[in-house]
């Protein structure tokens, strides 16, 4: 191969995806766009394609996360980068300092892209600024989770066939939820009209100024809806916390069927994962295959992750630096 | 003892109002006399003459509020290097807080205090003792015995008395010996956060610090006091909430006063976009409004005094996600420029101004300096108040650089700053 042909036209403006902020409509849909055809080459035999060969691509996971991490794992070896994983214990005392030395041992490895998640608002920020490389923030405190929305965001527009003008609860601990922030932001720049669905204690302050309707009763949140889609509630803030009790969250807050009744007939149900069934959602509205798209989050997941690998991809030098 | 003839002053002395052309004689490291018409009979041929082109000669400055790593932390700041930026600075008394390793909680910390200030220090140290044994909170220390040793105030510094029934022995207690109890006013379980609780703390993913913490705490020892007596003092106010309480309780007849930082009065929570962490202090920079409402306390005279709230942290502190880094921020050498920004802006009348940081802090310590007047010690500054610079963390004299204000560009400088009688700084010699 050439480095002609190895040279794809650039399709995203920026070194690096921190978050969903800063980016604009246009940005967004270039990288849906090209992750609906890596969901076409996900389905075929041979899966594996090339713009990626001679890269270096490392996954640095400062908090344990199974599913997101393969499947970046997947999306970078699928394009033939050369994958390394690298889990960090994030109970080191000294979090920080090991955080900025091991970007910088990382850094003077030659990695082309680095895939990070951290227990910190900020700190994928903090790392990309150590570093000569593209980063991609896969989850940074309650900051953003940008690579989750735009699977989301995919997994709409496959759906429904756009995503202007729907309407799209976002159920739970709002709060704490780096993925919630990230589709606030994301569909409210696309023009859907976001919900927001929570107790008054798992809200953050000035909520309403982000552009969102805000709820506390459920079935009102829920009235009309296209998309439901549920966040998990961390267990450790079930008992007395933030709620009452798990009982006391399902029955106001859990989604089942009655509730899913005031959404409209066809609304899909979405989750993050991993799911606490019985806490957050009903087993059985999770597994509905007519309603939920939960399974196929997953599936749009790695071809997402594809896009945005591609995308910035095409951004680095291809010449040598010296 | 050599004597200095300050000649075409602008003298300042906030106390008495005087603002008017005029000369200042130091003799024996005191201040002989002044006036515009000292040295119509000619300046003593054995005097060293500064001519002070018009400038402002005012009181040295008196920080109330530093933090050092000496004892236990030297690598941050010693004595030696606070004073250093002290006098850089125009500040001429500086007090030190107590959380140190070991803790200023017992009579020898502060006889070592006093010792190392006056053999290493160039300007005027005095150190404040903890109010509780090793800041714990729970036992309060020799208050009686520590004044006579030389404490100005008791305080747990950065820690808050969290206690009630502490608090209210203390202020019990304290008030028999005029002591002045300074807290840093926060309810620890409501100030679990990082920054400002607000809409930008939420779109950054950083848990919020609520007005709230602040104003409860405040709201809860002016009951104490209303019940003990007693002298109460709030480090660093940071909302408007808790200037209308403090304007209340003042209109009550309360015994209260009140701090502010510099920084406060400078910058609000937005400069933290970017996670900058040199922004992240205690407490924290709160919203436009907020800085607005301090900076209209100061005028109308709710808040009594302006502090740096100088805490160094080295760069390993501050190297950090926002939430894991450290709280705090160097600020002896910009305390000046960016108190005289709301005198260039008109906010604030320069009198005002300057008393916040000269003859007011003293009264509230008790200290004899802070004032332009005959037979008190000559600790004096001379203030270009228009010289603009650009602040640049490497030229300042702390040993920690974690300066808020770097690259900003500010007006107003100590041209010379003068402790006792002897000359500690004079600007271009070295450094900034």
């Amino acid at each position: 191969m050439t480095s002609a042909e190895k040279q794809l036209p650039p399709i995203f403006p920026h070194r690096h995806l921190l978050g969903i902020e800063g980016l604009s409509a246009a940005d967004i849909t270039a990288l849906l766009d090209l992750a609906d055809t890596y969901v076409e080459q996900n389905r075929q035999v041979d899966k594996k394609g090339s713009v990626l060969r001679g890269r270096t691509q490392i996954n640095l996971f400062f908090e344990a996360s199974t599913r997101t991490q393969s499947s970046f794992e997947l999306a970078g070896k699928r394009l033939g980068a050369d994958v390394m994983n690298m889990s960090v214990g994030s109970s080191s005392v000294k979090k920080g300092e090991t955080l900025i030395d091991t970007a910088v041992t990382l850094n003077a490895m030659h990695p082309d892209l680095i895939i990070i998640r951290h227990a910190s608002s900020g700190a994928v920020e903090l790392l990309s600024q150590k570093v000569s490389c593209s980063v991609v923030n896969a989850g940074d405190g309650a900051h953003e989770h940008p690579t989750q929305a735009l699977l989301d965001a995919l997994t709409i527009r496959r759906r429904k066939g756009r995503i202007e003008g729907l309407t799209v609860a976002i159920c739970g601990d709002i709060l704490h939820s780096r993925v919630a922030r990230s589709n606030i932001l994301l569909l409210g720049a696309m023009g859907a009209r976001v919900r927001v669905i929570a107790p008054p204690t798992l809200l953050p302050r000035g909520i309403d100024r982000f552009g969102v309707e805000v709820f506390h009763d459920m079935r009102k949140g829920l009235e009309g809806c296209d998309i439901v889609m549920m966040l998990r509630l961390q267990l450790e803030r079930m008992s007395g916390s933030y709620v009452p009790s798990q009982r006391e969250y399902f029955h106001y807050f859990g989604l089942d069927y009655e509730k899913l009744g005031h959404a409209k007939p066809d609304a899909l149900i979405m989750h993050p994962g991993p799911m606490n069934r019985g806490v957050e959602i009903d087993s059985a509205v999770a597994d509905d295959i007519n309603r939920s798209v939960i399974r196929e989050q997953v599936e749009m997941g790695v071809a997402v992750r594809m896009a945005v690998l591609d995308a910035l991809a095409r951004n680095l030098p291809n010449e040598l630096r010296l | 003892m050599s004597r200095t003839a300050f000649i075409n002053a602008r003298l300042v002395d906030p106390a008495s109002g005087l603002d008017e052309r005029g000369n200042l004689l130091v003799a024996d490291g005191k201040i002989a006399d002044l006036g515009p018409n000292l040295f119509s009979d000619g300046i003593p041929d054995d005097a060293e003459i500064v001519d002070c082109r018009g400038h402002i000669l005012s009181p040295g400055l008196i920080d109330c509020r530093v933090f050092t790593g000496e004892p236990g932390a030297e690598h941050r700041e010693t004595l030696r290097t606070a004073s250093l930026a002290a006098a850089a600075g125009g500040v001429t008394t500086l007090i030190v807080m107590p959380n140190t390793h070991p803790v200023i909680d017992d009579v020898a910390l502060v006889d070592f205090i006093e010792r190392r200030a006056r053999d290493t220090g160039i300007v005027h140290i005095h150190p404040m003792a903890a109010l509780t044994k090793g800041l714990s909170g729970a036992e309060m220390t020799e208050i009686g015995l520590l004044k006579e040793a030389g404490a100005v105030a008791f305080t747990d510094g950065d820690h808050a008395v969290a206690n009630a029934q502490v608090m209210r022995r203390a202020m019990s207690y304290a008030g028999h010996f005029g002591a002045l109890i300074v807290q840093h006013a926060e309810v620890p379980e409501l100030a679990t956060g990082v920054m400002n609780d607000s809409e930008l703390a939420s779109r950054l993913g950083l848990s919020g610090i609520p007005a709230i913490a602040e104003t409860i705490m405040i709201e809860r020892d002016l009951r104490l006091l209303e019940t003990t007596g007693g002298r109460y003092h709030v480090a660093q106010i940071s909302c408007a909430a808790s200037v209308e309480i403090i304007r209340r309780a003042r209109g009550n007849g309360l015994k209260v006063t009140c701090g502010v930082s510099a920084a406060h009065l400078a910058l609000n929570e937005n400069d933290i976009r970017g996670y900058r962490t040199f922004f992240k202090v205690s407490p924290p920079l709160r919203s436009e409004d907020d800085r607005k409402a301090l900076v209209a306390g100061l005028a109308d005279g709710t808040i009594d005094i302006i502090v740096s709230g100088h805490n160094p942290q080295d760069a390993d502190a501050k190297r950090h996600p926002f939430a894991e880094a450290a709280f705090g921020a160097i600020g002896l050498e910009t305390l000046l420029p960016a108190s005289l920004a709301l005198v260039h802006n008109g906010d604030v009348p320069l009198t005002r101004l300057l008393g916040a940081l000269t003859f007011a802090p003293a009264d509230l310590l008790g200290l004899q300096t802070g004032r332009l007047a005959a037979g008190l010690p000559a600790d004096l500054v001379l203030i270009d108040m228009g010289m603009p610079w650009v602040v640049e963390a490497a030229k300042l004299r702390s040993t920690s650089k974690n300066t808020p204000f770097e690259d900003r560009r500010v007006q107003g400088r100590a041209l010379r700053t003068m402790v006792g009688g002897r000359t500690v700084h004079v600007h271009g010699d070295g450094g900034h």
